[in-house]
């Protein structure tokens, strides 16, 4: 059942899973753009195909290109990594028409996943609680209002066809809600649909999300949950599992959630379940809130395989490949504490400002016992505009969390780069940070870990 | 009257061109939006003045240092 995988993707995440390929006695064929016809996920397979110019919409977003690619390859299953179509129900759907097994979940799941609102539908079938809000048809100012009124405040009022931040408002009190209201009306007006949506304002928030497997079979397992809270841009750059503050008995109701949505959609492969989560106050079951699925693996994989001992990568292919789940819910416990931190060509100093360019020289640390590393470029080479920053992630395993924490600190005080700027030093500050340290993440942690730096320098 | 420079911090591609030639600005808006590796970055005017003359279009690959915009003021 199992045949050549074409791996539609670059970087890390491209040469993670042509390792678990190679373990599993499976050809791998690796993409390239011509901006990167030497890089290292290129070396990583056993055989590469060229699918087009450095732009991401003429290679590795072209669909045509990549199947053309598996075509000439004789690939009989496609991965597609995470970002790139690895999202694309068209690009699923393709795949299967081409013959081709897509690694991951059907159209059908990725279409009912794909998009907030078609997500809280599923919720609200799932019967699994949604961030509160209003989606609903009457959009009258008093409706709008009272529907906010229901909700509580502060509310976030969102153009439903907005998006990158544009066309949002928060509104504090019923006193100021028109005004935002009709702020968020204006710019919704600009992208051509003056609907609005209401949802309750979480102000401080933290991101956990659960991890799940399901095979074709219909058992449907999670893995536990990752705390993602540490973030930059709205992008994760530090990620553990479990979550601080997470009990065996929040672990199963979350667990009980994502299995339910996943049920929901006739998930099939791996995928996450988001929640947030209200960091007013310590965790409760009543206070976390489902937000979307990623029906894909996800950058921050792997400290949910140091913790569950499985490789993620291989029950993909392996539930593409038809196999049951041989595991129960009970053989999934954690063992231990991960950490995993986003190595990046930016500058935080510079309001983390991308820092492309050549990597003169880089070092990274030895992996070994607790310490894992996936890397994606090395040095020599370029970091172009054209794709994310990210270099590698270094991941620290550990009987506990603060072990975990210094671990992984002590590896990123061992990366260093010349030709570009790279967040080693302030990643690893912020692992030593005394709200790190006791577990009181937020969303906005990392932002005030940065603007307390930026004023000790001014003062300095 | 004297010419201001505004350029690139790094290398990127024009995303989005928000200022047009004659255009009256202040200090801190938004002259141009660059993308690179998948960030947006807002060029911002250094100081008022009067945007002279847009250097790039959208869809350009600029190099770290290039000069995009003119300012007069």
């Amino acid at each position: 059942m199992l045949g050549p995988v074409l791996i539609a993707n670059r970087g890390e995440i491209a040469c993670r899973i042509a390792a678990s390929c190679r373990r599993l006695g499976l050809r791998s064929i690796a993409v390239f753009s011509d901006a990167d016809a030497t890089a290292m996920h290129v070396v990583a397979a056993d055989a590469a195909e060229r699918i087009g110019p450095p732009p991401p919409r003429e290679s590795y977003l072209s669909i045509p290109a990549i199947l053309d690619a598996a075509r000439r390859s004789g690939a009989r299953m496609v991965h597609p990594g995470y970002g790139f179509l690895s999202e694309n129900a068209a690009f699923a759907r393709a795949c299967t028409e081409a013959g081709l097994a897509f690694i991951g979940p059907s159209a059908a799941a990725i279409e009912a996943m794909g998009g907030k609102a078609a997500a809280k539908a599923v919720a609200r079938r799932a019967g699994v609680a949604a961030v509160p809000g209003y989606d609903g048809e009457d959009q009258s100012p008093e409706r709008l209002a009272a529907e906010a009124a229901a909700i509580g405040y502060p509310v976030m009022i969102k153009a439903v066809a907005g998006g990158g931040g544009r066309g949002m408002r928060r509104a504090e009190t019923a006193e100021t809600f028109a005004a935002a209201l009709a702020g968020a009306k204006r710019e919704a007006a600009a992208f051509g649909d003056g609907r609005v949506l209401i949802e309750k304002l979480v102000a401080s928030a933290r991101h956990v999300e659960v991890q799940i497997l399901a095979d074709a079979h219909g058992t449907v397992l999670h893995l536990g949950e990752r705390d993602c809270s540490l973030q930059r841009r709205n992008q994760k750059l530090v990620e553990e599992s479990p979550a601080p503050g997470i009990d065996p008995a929040l672990r199963a109701e979350l667990g009980r959630r994502a299995v339910a949505l996943a049920r929901a959609v006739d998930y099939v492969g791996a995928g996450t379940v988001e929640f947030v989560a209200d960091a007013g106050g310590p965790l409760s079951a009543d206070r976390i809130w489902f937000i979307e699925m990623n029906t894909r693996l996800q950058v921050e994989h792997p400290v949910t395989e140091m913790v569950t001992g499985l490789d993620l990568v291989e029950w993909q292919l392996r539930i593409a490949a038809g196999e049951r789940l041989p595991f129960a819910q009970a053989d999934l416990a954690p063992r231990g504490h991960a950490v995993e931190a986003r190595l990046c060509a930016e500058d935080p100093a510079r309001n983390f400002l991308p820092s492309p360019g050549t990597i003169a020289a880089l070092a990274l640390p030895e992996p070994g016992d607790g310490l894992r590393i996936d890397a994606g470029v090395r040095s020599g080479d370029t970091l172009t505009p054209f794709y994310d920053s990210m270099i590698a992630k270094v991941i620290a395993h550990a009987p506990s969390r603060a072990e975990a924490l210094e671990r992984l600190a002590a590896a990123l005080d061992r990366c260093a780069a010349e030709g570009i700027r790279i967040n080693a030093a302030f990643l690893a500050r912020a692992l030593r940070s005394a709200e790190m340290q006791a577990g009181a993440v937020d969303t906005h942690l990392l932002e005030r870990l940065r603007s307390r730096e930026a004023a000790a320098r001014s003062v300095a | 009257m004297a010419e201001i420079a505004v350029s690139a911090e790094m290398a990127a591609s024009v995303w989005k061109i928000e200022a047009s030639p004659g255009a009256r600005v202040a200090a801190g808006d938004t002259l141009i939006i660059l993308e690179s590796m998948k960030m947006e970055i807002p060029v911002e005017s250094p100081r008022d003045g009067t945007v002279a003359k847009v250097l790039v279009a959208e869809g350009d690959q600029v190099k770290e240092g290039q000069v995009v915009v003119l300012l007069e003021g």
